[in-house]
């Protein structure tokens, strides 16, 4: 798997790189106004090197002299009175235009923040039922502006996927909104930008933008329930999900699985990353994940299972089938 | 100028009590993220009864390990809510169970007769858990039962909530005199 940068030079939409160019424009005035202000300070000293030590009384220019060097010193103090002045100007005007969402109508995202996963529900106002729930991966049509909606379940995290947007914090039991547009196709990753627990650093997501007609089938393969299990070591490995203590905190939709204290699993083959962008998610990994979780990840709530080899296998052939 | 002896002692002692205070500390707030190694979580810590065929294993007492700890006890507070235990003993006020909070303990009040509860069930609608919450989570839950009847130390329990609380917290509350009632054996396997 290649890991995407994820970086706030390389913006992949509009709100990014506005964010971007007010960064570049107060980084290239402060350049200037540093080599300015070392170029005067340099040339002062080499002056006052060339000069006498001390003045006479017969010296009747000084006066003249002090009078240039307070008119010298007002002008820069009032240019730089003026440059920070223009400063704000451009900081409230990237801000107010960061703030108002671009025009059409948006699509709508919920995300919840979690210790140490992010869970992604794309909700259907013409139909509750038609909702989509998914984890630590967001898709996106590419061009169309996103709006999301987010809380936190237990602390406070910060949403953060520099390549199309600033951060934003999820507190619990209060709404925030943020928005952003991907202009170009690709998968953008984000993280968690709020300390959050021992496991802050492995709380990452991926952005996934893709051609309107592709994500519309994607939104439309996630909203199907769970594929039945058609071989019987599939067969096996659902019941062992069933059975064991996975479905006390996973859902599985089209099984009797309802929790929803982990992330949903209905689609979990369909998805890059386990662990929240830990892992790549091939059979290993997530053999290795069930396994011990506390290896990989230490203080997640995930707990280790102890499971003979045969039902681990049926375990894994079934997670494969929920594509 | 002389130090005398009653304020060298007295020094040693602040001292000590210091170094004493930090390790109590420690204790109480201890986590642990490697529990047991995977393969080594016992499933079968506690039966319900003494009598099975074989011979006879030797019956020891468990204590739970998360005695004393806080960290175990707010953990555990937690699970109460994620498990459901809430949907019957109701934040342990009671409703379809019976209440956590009160000095009735039909089961028995000791960590491995609640461990066993859990674990195996009790008659009338108390679920087994057994293969469905891990031994260590079952040992937090066990924690954090016992505070909520005020059978853990003060320092130990949970204090406030971080959404709006319906009654006083654990802390809160007086210590709980558990009234004597059979309690049924509680053995494990060495």
């Amino acid at each position: 798997m290649t890991v995407p940068l994820q970086s706030a030079l390389d913006p992949g939409g509009p709100k990014a790189a506005a964010i971007l160019h007010l960064g570049w424009f107060l980084l290239i005035t402060a350049i200037v106004a540093y080599v300015l202000v070392t170029v005067a300070l340099l040339y002062a000293l080499r002056r006052a090197t060339h000069r006498p030590a001390a003045f006479d009384d017969s010296d009747f220019d000084e006066p003249n002299r002090e009078r240039g060097r307070v008119r010298w010193v007002a002008a820069a103090v009032a240019a730089t009175g003026l440059l920070l002045l223009l400063f704000i100007f451009v900081d409230v005007t990237t801000a107010r235009s960061l703030g108002s969402p671009a025009v059409g109508e948006p699509l709508r995202i919920d995300v919840v923040g979690h210790q140490w996963w992010w869970e992604v529900k794309y909700p259907d106002s013409a139909n509750p039922q038609n909702i989509v729930e998914t984890a630590n991966e967001i898709h996106v049509p590419v061009g169309r502006t996103v709006s999301i909606k987010m809380t936190s379940s237990d602390v406070i995290h910060s949403f953060w996927a520099p390549n199309l947007d600033g951060k934003k914090d999820l507190i619990p039991g209060h709404e925030t909104r943020t928005w952003f547009r991907a202009d170009s196709a690709g998968v953008y990753r984000g993280q968690c930008a709020e300390f959050c627990g021992h496991e802050h650093a492995k709380m990452a997501f991926f952005i996934v933008a893709e051609p309107p007609t592709q994500f519309e089938h994607w939104l439309e393969s996630q909203r199907s329930g769970a594929a039945t299990p058609t071989d019987s070591l599939a067969q096996q490995g659902e019941r062992v999900f069933l059975s064991g203590s996975c479905a006390m905190c996973h859902a599985i939709s089209g099984t009797s699985a309802g929790s929803n204290f982990g992330p949903d699993l209905t689609h979990l083959a369909s998805r890059r990353t386990i662990a929240a962008g830990t892992l790549p998610n091939d059979a290993s990994n997530l053999a290795g994940w069930i396994i011990d979780p506390q290896i990989i990840k230490p203080g997640v709530k995930m707990p280790p299972h102890h499971l003979d080899p045969g039902s681990l296998q049926a375990l894994l052939a079934y997670l494969a089938t929920l594509k | 100028m002389k130090t005398s002896a009653f304020a060298r002692i007295g020094q040693a002692g602040i001292a000590s009590l210091l170094v004493l205070t930090a390790f109590a500390g420690c204790k109480r707030e201890q986590r642990r993220f490697r529990e047991t190694a995977p393969s080594g979580i016992p499933v079968d810590a506690v039966v319900m009864s003494p009598l099975q065929p074989g011979p006879s294993v030797i019956d020891v007492r468990i204590s739970n390990p998360y005695d004393d700890n806080a960290y175990a006890v707010s953990e555990g507070k937690q699970l109460f809510d994620q498990m459901n235990c809430s949907g019957c003993h109701s934040h342990g006020g009671g409703g379809i169970g019976p209440p956590l909070t009160d000095d009735e303990w039909i089961y028995g009040s000791e960590p491995q007769n609640i461990f066993a509860t859990i674990v195996e069930g009790r008659p009338n609608g108390m679920p087994a858990f057994k293969g469905r919450i891990p031994p260590y989570q079952v040992w937090k839950l066990v924690a954090y039962v016992r505070a909520l009847g005020g059978l853990q130390g003060k320092a130990i329990r949970t204090t406030r909530d971080d959404h709006m609380m319906y009654k006083e917290s654990e802390q809160a509350r007086d210590k709980g005199h558990p009234s004597p009632t059979f309690t049924p054996p509680a053995s494990v396997k060495q």
